[in-house]
């Protein structure tokens, strides 16, 4: 007889290898999953949910050992089990999807045979056989011409693409249970849609149980029966998707589910000077096509300037072109009244300072060898000659203000940092220079919800105290709507709407601002049924 | 640096003691060796006795004085022309990767022009028309080397340098010096050690194939990978001399190798 649970585990301690001792990192997690049910793991980073999706699977990242307690997938135990029982069930049974496809591919090898190596492998069907199954699969999941794609290399393909190809490679054993880790957490609102489409489609039609990690409240609310609240390795709350939505228990429930509606207030932020003018600018990369044509832009003393596209729009070309490391092929930029050369090292050393720029990975833009005080120092001391006891009193005062307790990082090195100190870390070396203009880019889309709120209510209140301009750049249009005075929206290298926040979020729409708009996810569990079905229809209807 | 040995592992410290004994041995071993560098003290290949511990060379010169000087010439000429070949080859590939564009394909291809010689017949030829002096040789190997570590260092420098804090520093305005020193170095350091351990191993065995074109160290200095080569006809007697010299070399390739992993497991940051 088959158990009714396809996977139960049951009082499952994780203990994970630092500080010198082994630490306790999942405490006392049970769950069960049944078959054609999804099951959503929240938390911020941290909160051990990919951990647990791992040992699902009765695998541990390296590091990290499985403590006690039971896992076990259609009866069969997977704690302490042997490496080679693990191995039949991996892939075969339960199979997993990562964060980011185009990591998980190897990219010299063609789509389709990295799908069929699971089912050759495990010995269940030949390569020919896995090869139709493969296009079978990818018509399902809505791939463009199924028949072709397999035989493409992963840069061949877009992120949104390369996503639904690892699920597609997930089901390629026809496991009963598939873990999604963050499947569409690298991907822009837009083809976001299509991935959790995809999710659907397979869950609901092909009757697979699943378990879907996720930072995201708002996407999880889309595709999971039940979801788990976690933090620190603990279940916070568990229960049923609508109830969880409309009737959190928890506090902690309740501040993910706020995160989406920050408040604004600026109130003193209509004065009318302008730091950065960009006239007709064009640019390109290989000297033909202009990925950027006919740029106007304008950027006012202490007012956020939102910059919004999906990814390819040219959003992050724009900021290259300001920041002068891709010099503008044609146009003006103009920054404090002054015209800026187009080319970084013909600009002296005070408009560098004044014209900043943070990033969206904090892992990459800080050096991994290097420690806080180094970091934040350097341009004291580059810009304004401080060095010794007094660049350290400012060293301290900009931790202080980034809220960051300043004993207890100034020594530390950039890598035992977490992302969203990281990122403030960032935002504290750009502070440094004293600047008038900070450019950025996609700084808090790398960041959990709660994480992010932090450092966009950083922001702001250090614009307020300073008058600083930013240009945000951003996918994520409810971090528009939180923070920007003027919204710019991007299509295809050219600005296609631009107008005041109010302005640009009032119907009438240009066409793909609508279609952005309505990509947003709203915590509503119908949301994507509603949407895809709308799309449907008038897609029948052109 | 004490608390960082406590802490080593096993492996680590192993390694640490061959280097170091090697090392000592070398600086003191007028006082160590038993009989002088060059002197012809016994017959051809003496076996193992109680007056020669490990028996005699093909002339009949003490194998265990010869092995502990020839430490001396080996190690320090390998050290430096190491230490030289990384200093110029890192430096070159730093600023070729930073710079990019036509001071990059200048180094590179004045590079390719001296890889494509093969190195043996590069360094004859330079050796016979400069002469075998100690100098001449460290420096004819070293640039011969240091078109691989160019090589190396260009390339990890090429994946550092496309890292965002690199682009952070160019928006601050930083010079070439401080990209190259304070950002790219720290990160690259890894690879460049564990290639220095390798790199380091081969210029011996290189030294001694200069040695048999009678180019390298010249007779009567003692060098390990000459000796290796004086007695290797032993071999057809089935007399095992030229292998001590041999394992001598092998000993401390290992010792250097083992050290070599430890810094790479530190500088990782992998626990465990």
């Amino acid at each position: 007889m088959k158990p009714e649970n396809l996977l139960e585990i049951r009082n499952l301690f994780i203990e994970g290898f630092y500080e010198n001792r082994w630490n306790t990192i999942v405490h006392d997690i049970s769950l069960d999953l049944k078959r054609g049910e999804v099951l959503g793991l929240i938390g911020e980073s941290g909160a051990g949910k990919s951990t647990i999706g791992l040992a699902a699977m009765g695998y541990t990242r390296q590091g990290c050992r499985l403590a006690s307690g039971s896992i076990k997938l259609d009866g069969m135990e997977l704690f302490d089990a042997p490496e080679e029982r693990l191995r039949s069930v991996r892939g075969a049974k339960i199979a997993y999807v990562a964060q980011s496809a185009a990591a998980s591919f190897n990219p010299s090898h063609r789509i389709i045979h990295q799908y069929a190596e699971g089912p050759v492998r495990h010995g269940i069907m030949d390569y020919a056989q896995a090869a139709r199954n493969a296009v079978k699969i990818y018509d399902r999941l809505f791939l463009p011409n199924p028949e072709k794609i397999g035989f493409r290399y992963p840069h061949e393909l877009s992120g949104g693409q390369l996503q639904r190809a690892m699920v597609a490679m997930a089901m390629s054993c026809e496991p009963d249970i598939i873990v999604f880790d963050e499947p569409t957490t690298a991907l822009d609102v837009t083809t976001q849609i299509e991935v959790l489409a995809s999710v659907k489609e397979i869950t609901e039609k092909m009757n697979k149980a699943a378990l879907y990690i996720t930072h995201d409240l708002a996407v999880v609310a889309q595709v999971a029966h039940r979801i788990m609240v976690l933090r620190h390795g603990r279940l916070v709350e568990e229960g049923e998707t609508r109830r969880l939505i409309k009737k959190p228990k928890e506090k902690y429930t309740r501040d993910l589910l706020s995160v989406r509606t920050l408040s604004e207030d600026r109130s003193g932020a209509d004065k009318t000077d302008v730091v950065l003018e960009v006239r007709d600018v064009c640019a390109t990369y290989n000297g033909a096509d202009n990925v950027l044509e006919d740029i106007d832009l304008t950027v006012r003393r202490g007012r956020t300037v939102a910059l919004v596209g999906e990814s390819g729009s040219g959003k992050s070309t724009l900021a290259r072109v300001i920041t002068g490391l891709l010099p503008a092929t044609r146009g003006t930029i103009s920054f404090l009244g002054q015209p800026l050369s187009p080319d970084l090292k013909r600009r002296d050393k005070e408009n560098l300072r004044r014209l900043q720029m943070i990033y969206q990975m904090p892992d990459t833009a800080l050096n991994p060898k290097q420690r806080v005080g180094t970091v934040i120092g350097r341009p004291l001391e580059f810009y304004f000659g401080i060095r010794g006891k007094e660049a350290e009193k400012r060293i301290r005062d900009l931790l202080a203000r980034i809220e960051l307790e300043p004993a207890k990082y100034i020594d530390r090195l950039t890598t035992e940092l977490s992302g969203g100190e990281k990122q403030r870390i960032c935002i504290a070396r750009a502070l440094a220079a004293q600047p008038d203009f900070i450019v950025c880019d996609e700084v808090t889309s790398a960041l959990d919800q709660l994480v992010a709120e932090g450092i966009l209510s950083l922001l702001q209140g250090l614009q307020r105290e300073t008058s600083i301009s930013y240009l945000f750049i951003t996918h994520d249009l409810a971090t528009v709507k939180a923070i920007a005075d003027k919204i710019v929206i991007m299509l295809e290298g050219r600005i296609i709407e631009q107008g005041e926040k109010t302005e640009v979020l009032t119907p009438p729409h240009h066409e793909y601002t609508d279609k952005l708009l309505a990509s947003v996810p709203v915590m509503d569990p119908d949301w994507l049924d509603n949407l895809l079905e709308k799309r449907a229809s008038t897609y029948l209807s052109n | 640096m004490l608390n960082l040995i406590a802490k080593s592992p096993l492996s680590a410290r192993i390694g640490l003691c061959i280097v170091v004994f090697n090392i000592v041995v070398a600086i003191f071993a007028p006082l160590v060796a038993p009989y002088p560098e060059t002197q012809v003290v016994g017959d051809v290949w003496e076996g193992m006795s109680g007056e020669f511990p490990l028996g005699t060379d093909h002339l009949g010169r003490d194998l265990l004085s010869r092995l502990i000087f020839g430490a001396r010439n080996t190690i320090a000429l390998a050290f430096i022309t190491t230490m030289l070949s990384f200093l110029s080859g890192t430096a070159l590939g730093f600023v070729a990767a930073v710079k990019g564009g036509w001071i990059d394909h200048l180094f590179s291809r004045i590079i390719d022009i001296v890889m494509a010689f093969p190195t043996l017949i590069f360094a004859l030829m330079i050796l016979s028309v400069l002469g075998s002096s100690l100098p001449i040789l460290v420096v004819t190997i070293a640039v011969l080397d240091s078109t691989r570590v160019y090589r190396l260092a260009r390339a990890v420098a090429m994946d550092i340098g496309v890292m965002d804090f690199v682009e952070v520093a160019r928006l601050r305005g930083e010079g070439l010096w401080w990209i190259m020193r304070r950002e790219i170095l720290p990160n690259a350091m890894p690879s460049l050690v564990a290639e220095f351990g390798l790199r380091f191993c081969f210029v011996f065995l290189f030294i001694a194939s200069l040695s048999f074109l009678g180019l390298g160290l010249q007779p009567p200095l003692a060098d390990w990978g000459g000796m290796v080569r004086e007695n290797a006809g032993a071999i057809t007697f089935g007399i095992f001399v030229p292998l001590i010299p041999a394992a001598a070399i092998a000993f401390l390739t290992v010792g250097v190798n083992l050290i070599v992993d430890w810094f790479l497991h530190l500088a990782s940051g992998l626990r465990n």
